[in-house]
């Protein structure tokens, strides 16, 4: 008697696991579907890299490009400029990175320009804009100041600005994201 | 009801401490745990929980659709073919969307026929089928406006018939339907409007679907043989036996739905519904869906104008007669607990009302059939006779059976007929 009883417990157990396992995939097979719809679409996805021609873009000048929906600064270095973010130093800044780790080739910074504070867009891209007090870019929101390597160098902003995932097609056609 | 001191207690101590606030868990224990239920439903019986699971989700696949979709007349159709192609699963979300419209009305055509067959509109439950009728406008009302949605030459033409047929109305007709449509032909307002009403709607059938299963819970369910419960014999509680036999019943519902959906989307959708709207085109073959067929074979019935013999003062144009019958033919459902007077509910014991109920569906059909074919030759006469046999059946043979059929004894209780 006993042992019939806990044979059916024990069937009754099984049947129970599997059911609901199985009502948990199926719940889950039907909710993904809906879940990454919302997820970027593939045209949204196809937007994701953007190329740019820098031919026209002399050496002090600098040029916004759209990616992803948001700006990036291209800025065409002087040997001076390059000079000034090289060397020691690096390791105090609030977020320390080296000029070299932040550039594929050195006369060509490639910067999103986004404020790591809140998100407006640093000045100094376009000539006559305020640079701020390190040569870079100036961020009039709050007053981030960022060095002509895009690393923030006094005021509210955390963090460097963002170095996308770019590369070199040709001299002349850089490919960001 | 609630309120009343609740001798009952839930293991659980949060459950406790929210039923003791507000009483859902003991509402739901009553209302689909125990609560009594005939011990002899059949498989018709499965329908509602059917259609309610069709509803959900409709609504489900119509908001993450509504992430997607433009409602302007310029983007909608474009809009609808990048979700198509590009969304994740986008193909999926309007594939079920689209078909299961077609399941929502098979099913809830299906529970109808089981009110129809057993007598379930019959005293006391006049009013949840009152209910149900209010129940399939909204939804026939919900549907039109989807289909129109896409702004495809079918989307566009079908809603510039539909819509012209206000201006039947004597008087105002004309002003009637500038004012539905927001311009002198359908365009953008049109189409935005129709979004608006076609995202409203559902939530105005949830709270119908509400008012209907709370009139059901008060009278409690009918059964196949007409004859209420007696005895706590008759009847077994509602959870497991019907929760069951509801989940199994849906499950197989739902395989045939998702075979649609996967392997042959497109099988009820007219080729002119992937052309984009064209106000300079009529396509060749305006066909409404498929559940729509029977009333649209109605409207199209009439052909002759009354006037007043020897003058040419129309009373009644064939347009305005076709609009009446089609409006007509849904609103009479709403009289039927009253026009059919029989003492006895189930068709199972009223041999003649049985047959001539088959009748009917036989009418049905030959009113789709009739409905899908442009109005020439054969098609014209199948409508006719469809549209006489269902006026005939409601008006005259079902209150003339009332009172004068013999029917059959009627089982002494539930659980004698069961027990055999």
């Amino acid at each position: 008697m006993d042992s019939t009883l806990k044979k059916g417990g024990n069937r009754r157990d099984f049947l129970y696991l599997t059911a609901s396992a199985m009502g948990a995939v199926s719940v889950g097979s039907a909710v993904w579907p809906l879940v990454d719809s919302m997820n970027p679409a593939a045209d949204t996805l196809a937007m994701a890299s953007t190329e740019v021609d820098i031919s026209k873009v002399e050496v002090g000048q600098a040029i916004t490009a759209v990616w992803r929906g948001a700006p990036v600064f291209i800025r065409h270095r002087t040997a001076e400029e390059i000079t000034s973010v090289r060397g020691d130093g690096w390791q105090h800044l609030r977020d320390p990175q080296k000029d070299e780790d932040r550039v594929k080739k050195a006369e060509w910074l490639i910067v999103k320009g986004v404020c790591t504070h809140l998100g407006c867009i640093p000045l100094g891209t376009k000539p006559g804009q305020p640079r701020g007090d390190f040569g870079g870019w100036f961020c009039p929101c709050h007053g981030s100041h960022y060095d002509i390597s895009g690393r923030i160098r006094k005021g509210p902003a955390p963090k460097n600005l963002l170095v996308p995932t770019y590369e070199f097609v040709t001299d002349t056609l850089v490919r960001i994201g | 009801m609630a309120g009343s001191a609740k001798t009952e207690k839930f293991d659980n101590k949060t459950i406790q401490w929210i039923n003791d606030r507000l009483p859902v868990f003991s509402m739901m224990q009553d209302e689909y745990g125990k609560f009594p239920t005939p011990r002899n439903f059949n498989y018709f019986w499965n329908f509602g929980a059917i259609a309610m699971a069709m509803l959900g989700i409709m609504i489900v696949t119509g908001i993450f659709l509504a992430m997607h979709y433009v409602p302007t007349g310029s983007m909608a159709f474009e809009s609808i073919e990048r979700m198509s192609r590009d969304v994740n699963y986008g193909w999926l979300l309007r594939y079920a969307h689209m078909n299961g419209a077609s399941f929502f009305f098979i099913a809830v055509y299906i529970h109808i026929f089981r009110g129809l067959f057993y007598g379930s509109y019959k005293k006391p439950r006049e009013l949840i089928w009152i209910f149900g009728v209010v129940i399939m406008l909204l939804m026939m009302a919900t549907a039109f406006m989807g289909y129109a949605l896409p702004w495809s030459q079918m989307s566009g033409w079908g809603v510039t018939v539909i819509t012209s047929l206000f201006s039947a109305v004597p008087l105002v007709g004309d002003g009637l339907v500038t004012w539905l449509w927001g311009g002198f032909s359908i365009d953008s307002p049109t189409l935005n409007r129709f979004y608006a009403l076609h995202f409203l709607l559902p939530f105005v059938i949830c709270a119908v679907v509400f008012v209907h299963v709370w009139a059901l819970h008060v009278t409690g369910s009918n059964n196949p043989t007409g004859v209420e419960p007696k005895s706590e014999k008759d009847t077994i509680p509602f959870s497991p036996y019907y929760t069951t036999k509801d989940s199994f019943g849906t499950v197989v519902f739902l395989v045939l739905f998702m075979a649609m959906v996967f392997f042959a989307p497109l099988l009820l959708t007219e080729p002119d519904h992937f052309r984009q709207f064209d106000p300079m085109q009529t396509p060749s073959h305006i066909v409404p869906e498929w559940y729509f067929l029977p009333f649209y074979a109605i409207l199209r019935a009439f052909t002759l104008d009354i006037s007043i013999p020897f003058t040419h003062i129309v009373l009644l144009t064939a347009k305005l007669q076709g609009v009446l019958a089609m409006f007509g033919s849904i609103l009479l459902l709403l009289f039927l607990p009253w026009i059919d007077t029989s003492p006895v509910r189930s068709a199972r014991c009223r041999p003649i009302y049985k047959w001539c109920l088959m009748l009917l569906v036989v009418a049905m059909v030959a009113l789709g059939y009739a409905g899908a074919k442009p109005p020439e030759g054969a098609a014209v006469w199948f409508g006719r006779a469809g549209t006489f046999y269902y006026f005939l059946h409601f008006l005259v043979i079902v209150p003339w059976l009332g009172k004068n059929e013999k029917t059959l004894p009627l089982p002494k209780s539930i659980h004698e007929e069961v027990e055999d």
